[in-house]
């Protein structure tokens, strides 16, 4: 419903993504000459979160049709994020420390990451569905309308039982807090919101990134769970327990270190087994703001190689 | 009739077989996550050498069969259940009651025919990344390998028995995702999915080991690992074996009961 109100409001304008002269050269996603002014991106912007926002809230008040299916999936989804800490404390039955860290201690980043990466997955966790899109041709529905594909393929199927695992993860996280042994000076509390927030949006970039892989990929989209799922498994744990060469990808190829590794080893006093620079502990906004760019560029250049199925 | 199944066994392999890049990227992925589960194990083997009776190398040769038996077993779901519940809820169903096959023997077949291409297509891959990358013990001799084989086969028909179960459901709850839902988190954590379920401790793992959900990674993993030795590795078989007819027959009970149930449209 809210769907097609956006559809009739913005009926005038025309023009299809796919086919626009992108590019260097173009105005950031701008649709076409007339969206070239200086405020244009800025407006664009606005469309495209305004539209999310009607989206989503079509796809939430469809979820709330069936209440008790909602109760019970995100329950289901609380349950199943957690068998990951139930892991954790079946090792810590065993033992007293896992890699240097106590118990509280992964439990700050185990918190932080599913906080983080249960925020991306709300937003923009539906991009993996666009592989099938692309597979079954449904993406070229998207593509008429006059809403920025992202936004619509990001709102699609938004799945509001996604808020199970970020409880979860906020749950853990807020065990952990009064039992970590921190200092909580000014720059230690800022450190957290900002780790939250900027672990956040680097994951919905590895989910853009991923989406925009799909164009090419179709049948490979597992593949980018890896990076997704297996990355956020990767960030409960603490570093010094990987190889070396491993948290060194993590860190300069996909940047998931910024998450939450490293701006939590220095809220917990720990040593980075890289030994990097302590600026970078800082560095997190800064490095998902890059990630955003690179993301937009990928997913252009995706969506730009998009050919509908059929002849 | 031998021949008829047969063909829906070969069927089942080729339906997975068709998808080649899905299958590499699920090898990718299966490889990737072997890697990091690997590395956590590590650590803890590291504080806790032989935690759980295995070695070092031993608890590492058990994460990557965890990753080769993942998805032949449908551990995180994907198998023949859907579609069965699918039929269920959209009445298709009166129809293959109809077909002069056994619905419980065709599903089995055809979900045989899919665990036999994901070994193949998503089991090999992985163990192999996994001894490049490793030191792993993997056994020399045929015959740990053989019984491994079969061990494997047994945990199929367990598997393939539960997931039956959970698609007959439909019938009564007609929409099954909440089941579905609770058996693959129960799958996840008794199989030994996530730690090894001789690590377990106290009466949690004693009850974990007796339920049947470990005759799908525990017991076949075991029985690699060359922990079942002569008679004992025939008592781990015996173990599987007995919860596979147990479930089976409780599959035939409720199908039987199921398809007394169903009404036809204005019939």
């Amino acid at each position: 419903m809210a769907e097609a109100r956006a559809d009739a409001r913005g009926g005038v304008r025309t023009g299809l993504p796919g086919q626009r002269a992108g590019g260097p050269g173009g105005a950031p996603g701008g649709y076409g000459p007339g969206w070239d002014r200086p405020d244009s991106s800025v407006r664009r912007a606005r469309e495209a979160v305004r539209a999310y926002v009607l989206i989503v809230r079509m796809w939430v008040r469809s979820t709330m049709a069936y209440r008790t299916s909602f109760v019970l999936t995100a329950l289901g989804n609380f349950a199943a994020t957690g068998l990951d800490f139930a892991t954790i404390l079946l090792m810590f039955s065993h033992i007293h420390r896992l890699g240097g860290f106590t118990l509280p201690e992964v439990a700050f980043l185990y918190g932080a990451c599913s906080t983080s990466f249960g925020l991306a997955d709300l937003v923009m966790g539906s991009m993996d569905r666009l592989g099938r899109r692309v597979r079954d041709g449904t993406l070229d529905t998207l593509l008429l309308r006059p809403v920025p594909v992202l936004a619509q393929v990001a709102a699609d199927r938004f799945a509001l039982r996604r808020i199970g695992r970020i409880t979860q993860g906020v749950l853990v996280f807020g065990w952990s807090l009064p039992r970590v042994d921190v200092h909580w000076t000014t720059v230690n509390v800022l450190i957290v919101p900002m780790m939250l927030l900027s672990g956040g949006v680097i994951f919905s970039t590895v989910f853009v990134v991923g989406g925009a892989f799909q164009f090419w990929a179709q049948d490979a989209s597992e593949v980018q769970n890896s990076v997704t799922y297996g990355g956020a498994t990767m960030l409960q744990y603490p570093p010094g327990i990987f190889a070396r060469d491993l948290v060194r990808g993590v860190t300069f190829v996909v940047p998931l270190a910024f998450v939450n590794w490293l701006p939590a080893l220095r809220v917990l006093g720990e040593p980075d087994p890289l030994g990097l620079p302590g600026w970078l502990d800082f560095a997190s906004p800064a490095v998902a703001a890059v990630c955003c760019v690179l993301a937009a560029a990928a997913w252009r250049a995706g969506l730009r190689t998009y050919r509908s199925t059929g002849s | 009739m031998g021949g008829f199944y047969g063909a829906v066994v070969t069927r089942g392999f080729r339906r997975y077989a068709t998808y080649r890049t899905a299958t590499a990227a699920g090898v990718f992925t299966n490889s990737v996550f072997g890697l990091i589960i690997s590395y956590s194990y590590l650590a803890l083997w590291h504080q806790r050498p032989h935690l759980g009776g295995y070695s070092e190398p031993q608890a590492l040769t058990y994460v990557w069969l965890g990753q080769a038996l993942l998805t032949p077993m449908a551990l995180m779901g994907g198998g023949f259940e859907d579609e069965l519940m699918e039929r269920i809820r959209s009445g298709d169903i009166a129809v293959d009651l109809y077909r002069p096959a056994d619905l419980q023997a065709w599903w089995l077949s055809a979900d045989l025919g899919r665990m036999g291409f994901q070994l193949l297509g998503r089991g090999v891959v992985p163990l192999a990344c996994g001894a490049l990358v490793f030191d792993l013990t993997l056994p020399a001799d045929a015959a740990t390998w053989l019984l491994f084989a079969v061990s494997v086969l047994l945990g199929g028909l367990v598997s393939f028995a539960i997931r039956f179960l959970v698609g007959l459901t439909a019938f009564w709850l007609l929409d099954g995702t909440g089941v579905s839902q609770a058996t693959l988190l129960t799958g996840l954590f008794f199989s030994g999915m996530l730690l090894p379920l001789t690590v377990f401790p106290g009466v949690m793992g004693e009850i974990a080991r007796a339920l049947p959900w470990s005759a799908m990674l525990q017991v076949p993993a075991d029985v690699l690992l060359g922990r079942h030795r002569g008679g004992d590795a025939l008592l781990a078989l015996a173990f599987q074996a007995g919860w596979a007819v147990v479930l089976l027959a409780l599959g035939r009970l409720l199908q039987t009961a199921a398809a007394r149930r169903v009404v036809v449209q204005g019939g």
